[in-house]
């Protein structure tokens, strides 16, 4: 942030926004519950990226996670939907307005259990959409069943043993046509507002699959989801780096070490390798990378591919530059000799 | 047009029929797949060239290729358009069900049959008329594998000459069918055509009764499927997301979407559309993207058959809860289940009024024409933004999937109504909102898009308990206020939907309530009620739930009415028992049936003459 001479009464974005413009109700999650820190950075992510609230709406399906949309973004419009079901809701709306940044919050049930169809689907589309999973393991509101992405081998609270393999989202995301993927960890502040504000400028699917561990279902010995396993297994692919396109800000980039990836927007991610050659637009490299970290029991973080080419669905779909939503009855309703024209042919 | 004289010498019954013109109907039985759908249309638009009223019904199998499918053509002087259930002219091009196909005609049908078949070993009180198919096919498609394709025009040509049919009218309608792109399949199947016609002329003499003679009845008239009158409707409405999932029979209607929108609705400036179309993964994806997106503001809609409407159930709840929104064509066809795909019905009414859990009730519209499936359409989307609620359209198989005579659509004169919608502006003066609430005391608050340029436009969705602030509530009294709104809107929702047609007649003690293609057996029932019993009827044919006062009122003039309605279970009766005193409900008669062909007239008279007792 630039400093000014004489420190203005309120501290203010750069569209003249307070945080407090981008923060939302007060939360009924647990204290200590991850979800609450992805809040968090949503709201410090939106404040500095100074995006108009109104241009935003949010999502949610069902779940404890599905709770959080109303704990961020107050003045945007925020649907909470049905369970698993919040991709086809935000499609539409994405559809009816362009113009208006999406951004959905799911949990690993909603994802990866009941809505695993809908999210496979989402995937192909690439929505200009941010898509957060709040992954914790387990279902919280029901008090602590398993979900799909429990690891094998995890144990619950009550003992029982998970010994079913886990979907891994960001693998899905992967295979199926996500065109910005990567991991996070609630605990991890600034790798989190890094991709956070990475996928705000970028145009396309971003799935962000964040870490986030429910303090009161699976935070115990033996969770493959808690903090401390978190401590102990985040293996970090790479250091993120992210300049957005209203700062002027020149960065010495060391050969071979830094790759830059310039977004929608204007905007720079700046991503350095880590140890092993790794080459975030390349899908193999990821998947590769994502299966070595499972042997190894490692949680693999950070952003393993973006892909700034590809078409988004409106692209496929030549829609409007306009949103659908308000055009006018001159350009949704067609003249009366289309409609003669089209009687004529069935005479 | 040539005149067959009727030769008392030839193969038939013997005797001397009087002609019957212009009042029969003609079954051809074919395998589907085999290219009959041309020149049963070409049979079709013919007749209906020639001025004589008609319509057709494909009775299909829930197959892509090789089992038998029935297409029934009726010309009505009288104008009659539904099914008839006595076939009276046959033509049998199926070995497997010829047999029973011919045993099931009445005396003095007329059969037209592939020679090998030897059909006329098998009664004697029919008129035969063979025709060796494929020695006719040979010389006029030296291709092999097109023959099979044009084999069947050829009884086009045969019933052109025994039915008096116009060869300059079939050449007319045959070229229409395949237009100036596909002229060469034309000329061949023309060849094909023509060479039936020179065969009927050279070798039969004409014995049955049967013949078309020209009328000035169908002027100006079109033809065309419900399902593409809706589309049109649609198109015309300014629908700007159309989401579906294939399913038979309702993919007609998003199918013919896509061509018209593709047409009329590209901007001639941008070169983009002003529309979207997504083939969802499943149905229950395809209903989340139009509330999805009718909530930000699109004139949203899909289309479905039953199997569709029964997965959607959880968020049409979620609709009606969230007030969004949503035109939902529902195309019938026979349930439970998987049931008969490709048979009609009027089978999903209860559920479909009742759909989800909890208390929630929804409105629908029945059109029984293409007509009102197109006009229907328009006002459905003017309904559903006005009372921010999901709505169904009501369509079933014999409307959606067939060919129908109508009235060219008229042009809408209303311009279109988004609705409560407040734009930045609003908000400015207003000074803010409560989303759910009552604000007009007709039950239907006010409502912001995503994307409206004010700090004061956003509120929270929800499918949870709400107050009239859309925030979250688990109180007693704001849930209960919620929902006493949402009945009350309800009500109101009934001086706005389209009314009834109702037919008084004075000398009348029993009425008709029907809906949908109902409709076509009910009006012949009533004239052969008359003619044959000499009772005379009234009429109300319904168009929309929630019910009006008419129709009470109809029921209070009348000692008996029979609700007339293509299901087991008497839907339409039943929901009108939910909301109808006991004293009302005990003059309502119930006629049903569920078959799952088209409803004929002679079912509903029998039905009715039964009951009367007499």
């Amino acid at each position: 942030m630039s400093t000014t001479l004489t420190p203005p009464l309120k501290k203010v974005n750069r569209i003249a926004f307070e945080v407090l413009s981008y923060k939302g109700a007060k939360t009924t999650l647990c204290a200590g519950c991850g979800h609450n820190a992805i809040s968090e950075r949503v709201v410090e992510c939106f404040y500095e990226m100074g995006v108009e609230p109104w241009n935003v709406a949010k999502f949610s399906g069902i779940g404890c996670s599905s709770k959080s949309p109303a704990y961020f973004l107050g003045m945007s419009h925020g649907f909470n939907g049905v369970h698993g079901r919040m991709p086809s809701i935000a499609t539409g709306a994405m559809l009816a307005n362009r113009t208006v940044l999406g951004i959905g919050v799911t949990g690993d049930g909603d994802t990866a259990s009941i809505g695993l169809g809908q999210f496979m689907h989402l995937l192909r589309r690439n929505l200009p959409f941010i898509y957060i999973i709040e992954d914790n393991g387990v279902y919280g509101l029901t008090k602590g069943q398993f979900s799909a992405t429990a690891d094998l081998g995890s144990k619950l609270k009550t003992g029982v043993i998970n010994d079913l393999p886990p979907f891994d989202c960001c693998a899905l995301a992967l295979r199926c046509g996500a065109t910005l993927v990567a991991r996070s960890f609630s605990g991890d502040k600034k790798q989190l507002q890094t991709i956070l504000k990475a996928a705000i400028a970028h145009q396309g699917l971003s799935v962000i699959d964040v870490i986030s561990p429910c303090t009161t279902f699976n935070d115990h010995e033996g969770s493959t989801k808690s903090y401390s396993y978190m401590k102990e297994h985040d293996e970090i692919l790479n250091e993120l780096d992210f300049v957005p396109f209203y700062e002027d800000i020149s960065v010495e980039i060391p050969d071979g070490e830094v790759r830059e990836v310039e977004l929608h927007d204007g905007s720079k991610l700046r991503i350095r390798k880590i140890g092993r050659d790794y080459d975030p637009s390349s899908k193999f490299d990821a998947l590769k990378a994502l299966d070595e970290a499972q042997q190894k029991s490692e949680v693999l973080t950070g952003v393993f591919y973006i892909d700034t080419t590809k078409p988004t669905f409106m692209d496929m779909l030549n829609m409007e530059d306009a949103p659908l939503a308000t055009l006018p009855e001159s350009k949704v309703r067609p003249p009366k000799e289309a409609l003669d024209q089209a009687m004529e042919e069935l005479r | 047009m040539s005149t067959i004289e009727v030769s008392p010498d030839a193969a038939r019954p013997g005797e001397f029929q009087q002609p019957v013109v212009n009042d029969f109907s003609i079954q051809v039985a074919t395998i589907n797949g085999s290219g009959s759908q041309t020149a049963n249309t070409v049979l079709m638009r013919t007749i209906c060239q020639m001025g004589v009223p008609v319509s057709g019904k494909n009775m299909f199998p829930s197959n892509i290729q090789g089992l038998p499918t029935w297409f029934t053509i009726r010309a009505s002087k009288h104008g009659y358009v539904a099914r008839k259930k006595e076939i009276d002219f046959l033509v049998a091009m199926n070995p497997e069900t010829a047999r029973e196909d011919v045993m099931k005609l009445d005396s003095s049908a007329a059969v037209v049959y592939d020679e090998p078949l030897k059909l006329d070993a098998l009664r004697s009180d029919l008129y035969f008329y063979p025709v060796p198919f494929d020695k006719l096919v040979g010389p006029v498609c030296p291709e092999a594998k097109l023959r099979k394709l044009v084999r069947n025009m050829i009884y086009d040509g045969i019933l052109a000459r025994l039915l008096s049919l116009d060869m300059e009218e079939i050449h007319k309608a045959l070229f229409k069918q395949f237009g100036k792109r596909k002229a060469k399949a034309a000329e061949l199947n023309w060849g094909a055509c023509q060479a039936g016609y020179d065969y009927a002329a050279k070798t039969f003499t004409k014995s049955d009764p049967y013949r078309i003679e020209r009328m000035n009845a169908t002027a100006g008239k079109i033809i065309i499927e419900g399902n593409s009158a809706a589309a049109l409707g649609c198109v015309f409405a300014g629908v700007t997301v159309v989401t579906w999932y294939p399913i038979t029979p309702s993919s007609s209607l998003v199918e013919a979407m896509i061509g018209y929108l593709k047409r009329f609705r590209i901007d001639k400036e941008t070169g983009k559309a002003t529309y979207a179309v997504v083939q969802a993964e499943d149905e229950l994806s395809a209903i989340g993207m139009v509330l999805g997106a009718a909530w930000a503001g699109a004139r949203s809609a899909t289309s479905t058959a039953g199997p569709g409407i029964s997965l959607m159930s959880e968020f049409v709840g979620l609709g009606y809860y969230a007030e969004i929104p949503a035109v939902i064509f529902d195309v019938q066809r026979v349930g439970p289940s998987t049931g008969l795909p490709t048979r009609t019905a009027q089978g999903d009414l209860i559920s479909t009024a009742l759909l989800s859990h909890g208390d929630t009730k929804h409105p629908m519209f029945f059109p029984h024409s293409p007509e009102e499936c197109f006009s229907l359409a328009i006002e459905a989307f003017d309904f559903a933004e006005r009372f921010q609620t999901p709505l169904f359209i009501m369509i079933d198989l014999d409307l959606g999937m067939n060919n129908w005579m109508a009235d060219p659509f008229e042009y809408p004169t209303k311009p279109i109504e988004r609705g409560k919608v407040l734009t930045a502006a609003d908000l400015e003066r207003l000074g803010g909102f409560a989303r759910y609430k009552d604000v007009d005391g007709d039950g239907v608050g006010y409502r912001t898009l995503p994307g409206t340029n004010h700090p004061q436009a956003a509120y929270f969705t929800r499918g949870s308990g709400h107050n009239e602030k859309a925030q979250y509530t688990e109180r007693e009294d704001d849930y209960i206020h919620n929902l006493d709104r949402l009945a009350h809107k309800f009500d109101t929702m009934r001086s706005h939907v389209p009314k009834p047609v109702v037919e008084y007649n004075q000398k009348a003690r029993i009425g008709f309530v029907a809906f949908g293609t109902s409709d076509y057996a009910v009006e012949e029932s009533r004239d052969q009620l008359k003619f044959e019993y000499g009772i005379e009827t009234s009429y109300l044919r319904l168009r929309a739930y929630p019910f009006t006062q008419d129709l009470l009122d109809f029921i209070r003039k009348h000692d008996r009415v029979y609700v007339v309605e293509q299901n087991r279970d008497a839907q339409m009766l039943g929901l009108m028992r939910l909301e109808f005193a006991a004293e009302d409900i005990a003059r309502l008669r119930s006629m049903r049936y569920y078959g799952g062909l088209p409803l004929d007239a002679r079912t509903v008279t029998d039905d009715v003459i039964h009951q009367e007792g007499k």
